[in-house]
């Protein structure tokens, strides 16, 4: 359970990052955190696992304040994966890279072998275990990031931007992870602009501008509300793009899904010909 | 007028023993806005490398086959002379800054070429303008966000204006409206300014309406090389992962179910709402 109450943060440049920022998320819970770029929304989760302490106002993780404790015994629990995979990543193999933590972390030998070769498997990269993780393309050093993380199976976890440099398919393992993840009561925080993404798996919403919070509520809400979205530099996903031009011939607005959205129109069209 | 054309192009980076892109024979016409896509690790980034001869003037590894891009042979010639016709904005924007403000990183490449002091100032202009950043001219580009890199990047290689750009996921960090403004900003210049442009992008709902050509490839391998709406509607392209349009998604979706739209694949929700209001009002 993570709860932050009125939560302001200023950077030493003194640029006001955060202007009270309230917010309570659940064990268990998927959410997504959305808005332009500069919005503060990277700054807001680094406060999840102590990175950064507000300025003003508490944050608290399972019932313990940021402020005392240390990162280290905050990062057991939630487990960070930056938006540059390359602000993470220094080992020179794939295997030492997801080695670290757990071995830091204090586990046995053989727990960190299974953890690895669990890991490396999840997120598509046993071919690579041997291979330096500056050799990976983008996409790839991405998910090595993510895998270093996952090993050590933490009951947060944030991920900033993870679907950057991803195709398709990865992104697809990745929400079907993050139901596994929400299945065991974990709690799953990502930081994110692929509305698509988000779209297909309909998550809690927070959307962000300036610093505040200017809408949260449930994924299909909020993503077809294009007065709200415009706010936060947000497009609407593309199927409810469709369905806010099909409007004007009574069908309804909030459909982000393309399965409820083949299903709406051949329901429609059916009224129609009788 | 072919202004790339690869041949067999096969390359194997130092220590590695699977090429990461093999026998690619590929031509990109002048003027063409091309999109290149397919799953993560499939050989994208590197291919992209070769078009400005980034491979193999600064990478070791085995080049075999044969390049030539703007009438010139990319493994002949400096890259600094490469530089004139080729802009490329890298995947990670970090890579490529490195001046103490803005404004001089986007000059820098114009230094370079000799480009008088009176037409650079133009141009730098013009560029921080187009890419929305000319507020920030003054700030180091260490100190914005990812995002704002992103745009320098890109501003920097505009204002170049090389006959080919090249774009490696240039708005990854981007949110979705400016990113959007930034692809209309390139889709203006290929039309305007007859700019040929290669776009290497996963986002295909954003950037797949603004392609006339696109390649698909797959473990370094290209796959599918041609038209946007015919590749897009096969249903091999989905199941290599590729992440199609949800317009075209929901458009084959419903065209299994028999419903009669026109035959021409949407890639946007403007052409699939369009064709969906005619099925409607032939129903009322």
């Amino acid at each position: 359970m993570i709860e932050v109450e009125n939560v302001h943060f200023s950077y030493p440049n003194g640029v006001k990052a955060l202007k009270g920022i309230s917010l309570s998320i659940k064990n268990g819970e998927f959410m997504a955190i959305m808005g332009q770029n500069g919005a503060g929304k990277t700054t807001l989760v680094k406060h999840f696992n102590g990175l950064l302490k507000p300025s003003e106002g508490t944050v608290r993780v399972d019932g313990v304040e940021t402020t005392k404790t240390s990162v280290a015994a905050l990062a057991r629990n939630a487990g960070f994966v930056f938006q540059n995979p390359d602000h993470q990543l220094f080992s020179e193999t794939v295997e030492e890279e997801v080695a670290f933590a757990l071995k830091n972390f204090g586990f046995e030998a053989e727990v960190i072998e299974l953890r690895i070769t669990w890991a490396l498997n999840l997120l598509g990269l046993t071919q690579y275990r041997k291979t330096s993780p500056f050799l990976l393309s983008g996409g790839e050093r991405k998910r090595v990031a993510l895998a270093s993380v996952l090993a050590w199976n933490p009951n947060t976890l944030i991920l900033d931007e993870p679907t950057i440099g991803q195709d398709h398919q990865q992104k697809e393992k990745l929400r079907q992870f993050v139901v596994q993840m929400q299945t065991q009561g974990k709690t799953v925080v990502i930081v994110t602009h692929d509305v698509e993404f988000v779209a297909e798996s309909n998550p809690r919403v927070v959307l962000m501008k300036e610093g505040t919070i200017v809408a949260d509520g449930e994924g299909r809400e909020i993503l077809t509300n294009p007065e709200v979205l415009a706010q936060s530099s947000i497009v609407l996903p593309q199927v409810a793009q469709i369905f806010m031009k099909l409007a004007p011939l009574g069908l309804p607005k909030n459909v982000i899904d393309v399965y409820a959205a083949k299903e709406i129109i051949l329901k429609a069209l059916e009224e129609r010909r009788r | 007028m072919v202004i790339i054309e690869t041949k067999n192009l096969t390359y194997t980076y130092p220590g590695v023993q699977k090429p990461s892109i093999s026998d690619v024979s590929i031509k990109v016409e002048k003027g063409e806005f091309v999109l290149i896509t397919g799953p993560s690790g499939c050989g994208k980034t590197t291919l992209c490398r070769c078009f400005n001869g980034l491979i193999p003037h600064f990478y070791q590894g085995e080049l075999k086959g044969e390049i030539t891009v703007a009438d010139m042979d990319t493994t002949k010639q400096q890259t600094h002379t490469m530089a004139k016709s080729v802009g490329l904005v890298f995947q990670n924007p970090e890579n490529q800054l490195f001046a103490l403000s803005i404004e001089k990183d986007v000059a820098f490449g114009l230094e370079n070429l000799g480009v008088p002091r009176e037409e650079m100032r133009k141009r730098v202009e013009w560029a921080l303008k187009l890419t929305g950043i000319y507020d920030l001219r003054e700030r180091s580009p260490h100190e914005v966000s990812g995002g704002q890199q992103q745009r320098v990047a890109i501003a920097a290689v505009l204002a170049m204006q090389p006959e080919i750009i090249v774009l490696d996921e240039p708005t990854s960090f981007l949110d979705p409206l400016s990113a959007e403004k930034i692809f209309k900003v390139i889709h203006d210049l290929n039309k305007k300014l007859g700019i040929t442009v290669v776009l290497i992008e996963h986002r295909l709902d954003l950037t797949a309406k603004y392609a006339d050509h696109i390649i698909i490839m797959d473990e370094g391998k290209v796959c599918f090389d041609g038209n946007p709406r015919e590749i897009l509607s096969t249903e091999e392209t989905r199941l290599i992962g590729v992440g199609i349009p949800k317009a075209t998604v929901l458009y084959q979706l419903l065209k299994k179910e028999g419903i009669n739209l026109n035959n021409l694949t949407p890639l946007s929700s403007e052409e699939l709402s369009t064709l969906l209001m005619e099925v409607f009002e032939t129903h009322d």
